[in-house]
């Protein structure tokens, strides 16, 4: 029976880890970039969150909402001043401003919020229901954060597959020359990405700090990173990889947590990936990419 | 064999096909030029297209053809000249706008969404037409579903002009070669264009490749009426299905006139094989 609860709690904390995973992978899709400030973005959709619910005693599923709308605006204006102009440097060049991004989100935050943790209140409370005559519980929060998960997998990837701009994100990710030549906006495109993956970074943010509620400005670094090593593990670029790779890491977390060593779990679930890779170079899911010689 | 075009000059000093002179060309370049790279690539390069003319823009390789192509659907600006489509200036237009304003294209090597099915590939050359917002595809709200049905119907129809209605599902990347080059031009033509480009589209393909391929630029001209400017190095497709041809070396137009003009024309016989020792 802890077997299975460790490893809910591994598929909850995957599905948030899944959830972030996306706004990467998508990025790194559609603008081929590495969006390294996207873990702080998390960090900003929590904190509008938490004041929304605390300070202005707002419904935490408003708070939410705001913290998805806000987070939409602050992916689009990164993109448009910090990203857009690069869009024809070297890569390297894109990947340090990510990095100076990420570290300047951190750093306003700070300024704005200060460095004492707040204590992030649930947004669906802190019960839980009980099974099996109460030997296995699981709380509210954990249901909410796999079925929201769920959710968004089956919306986005109906999204993708079915509608025009789906169809546009997946031209741009081929071939943006020739995607705007059959009159498909570019930019409007790689905009709508990050539109799309800050609103989910949002729901991210309030969906791990209510599971895990101590919120500094530092929060999201972590989870980022260990999100875009689940995209890497999935197979960067692929939407269901990212769902799955996601999931995977956070159960392995959890049970490198329980059965291992608490304080080596990170280490484990890297030398997992290191083992993936070496095996399947392009991630589970990943397409590799055979050159023609 | 077509019939010959019989060919009248116009008020700016061009030449259209008689069944085009009353009304205003498609495309008019004037003086247009560029240099890429400290060479001019494209010099002095005037050329009227008619409404339903097809050209071919031949030369030797590094002539200059594809650089006009890239001129015409600014991917490249140009340093001088200008670019009238339907009589307007299109002077800082982007590339998405011209498409919008008409003009589409093919590509040399071919350029198809490889991973995205072949219905997909016509779709999303539709982008422009489809008006549903985002709202509305998210809570698949019937404005949503009916244009998606309509785009559907109307990439089956485009798809059946080549035959190709049956293969809608497959992924594009995995089509033969000259499908390949057929779903090109359809994604081309789902622009609604009134000038379509085409860069090639013989290249790489036999000889009944080839005729099978003229009928179908055929079949596309006459059905939708447009302008085609063709570049080619198969004599034989461009001999056979062009009204006007214009001859390209170093950048600049060495030669211009009806196919059988350009073949004895003894400075298109120079660029092509050199000159004879006196």
């Amino acid at each position: 029976m802890t077997f299975l609860n460790f490893f809910i709690s591994g598929i909850s904390l995957g599905s948030i880890y899944a959830i972030i995973a996306l706004g990467y992978t998508m990025v790194y899709g559609i603008a081929k970039m590495l969006n390294f400030a996207h873990g702080d973005v998390i960090m900003v959709g929590a904190y509008v969150c938490f004041y929304a619910v605390s300070r202005y005693n707002l419904n935490p599923f408003l708070g939410v909402i705001i913290a998805m709308f806000l987070c939409t605006v602050l992916g689009i204006l990164v993109e448009r001043f910090a990203y857009k102009p690069l869009r024809q440097a070297p890569s390297l060049a894109v990947l340090i401003t990510a990095i100076g991004m990420s570290y300047f989100l951190q750093n306003t935050a700070l300024l704005l919020w200060s460095s004492n943790p707040k204590v992030f209140p649930s947004i669906i409370g802190r019960g839980s229901f009980k099974l099996f005559d109460g030997n296995l519980s699981v709380s509210h929060i954990t249901v909410l954060t796999i079925s929201v998960c769920i959710v968004i997998m089956i919306v986005l990837s109906l999204f993708i597959g079915k509608t025009k701009l789906g169809k546009a994100m997946r031209a741009c990710s081929e071939d943006k020359g020739a995607a705007q030549l059959m009159g498909i906006n570019v930019n409007a495109t790689i905009s709508m990405t990050f539109a799309i993956g800050s609103g989910l970074a949002a729901i991210a943010g309030a969906l791990l700090c209510s599971a895990y509620p101590t919120l500094m400005p530092t929060t999201g670094a972590l989870p980022g990173i260990k999100a875009f090593t689940a995209a890497v593990f999935g197979g960067i670029g692929s939407i269901p990889g990212a769902f799955l790779g996601g999931l995977m890491l956070g159960v392995i977390e959890i049970f490198a947590k329980a059965y291992i060593s608490s304080q080596l779990s990170d280490a484990v679930v890297f030398a997992v990936l290191i083992i993936v890779l070496l095996v399947k170079p392009a991630g589970l899911l990943g397409k590799s990419i055979q050159e023609k010689v | 064999m077509r019939t010959k075009t019989k060919y009248i000059p116009v008020p700016s000093n061009a030449i259209l096909p008689e069944r085009d002179a009353a009304r205003e060309p498609v495309l008019e370049c004037v003086n247009l030029g560029i240099m890429l790279g400290g060479i001019k690539a494209v010099d002095n390069f005037n050329l009227t297209v008619g409404r339903t003319e097809i050209v071919g823009l031949i030369g030797p390789n590094g002539a200059g053809k594809t650089t006009v192509f890239n001129l015409l659907t600014k991917v490249y600006h140009p340093t001088t000249g200008t670019i009238l489509l339907n009589g307007k200036d299109t002077h800082g237009m982007t590339t998405v706008q011209v498409n919008r304003a008409g003009i589409a294209r093919t590509f040399q090597n071919i350029r198809l969404f490889k991973n995205l099915s072949v219905a997909d590939n016509v779709k999303a050359a539709m982008n422009n037409d489809m008006r549903y917002n985002m709202l509305s595809a998210i809570l698949r709200l019937p404005g949503y579903r009916r244009e998606e049905i309509a785009a559907h119907r109307r990439a089956l129809k485009l798809l059946s002009i080549f035959d190709m209605q049956n293969m809608a599902d497959v992924p594009a990347g995995s089509l033969p070669y000259g499908a390949q080059r057929r779903l090109e031009i359809v994604r081309a033509l789902a622009t609604n264009p009134c000038l379509l480009l085409l860069d090639e589209p013989a290249a790489g393909m036999n000889p009944s490749e080839t005729a099978e391929l003229l009928d179908s630029i055929r079949k596309v001209h006459e059905m939708f009426q447009i302008a085609i400017i063709l570049i080619e190095h198969d004599m034989s497709l461009v001999m056979n299905i062009c009204d006007g041809i214009c001859v390209l070396n170093f950048g600049q137009v060495i030669a211009k006139g009806t196919p059988d003009e350009i073949q004895s024309n003894p400075a298109v016989i120079e660029a092509y094989l050199g000159r004879r020792k006196e």
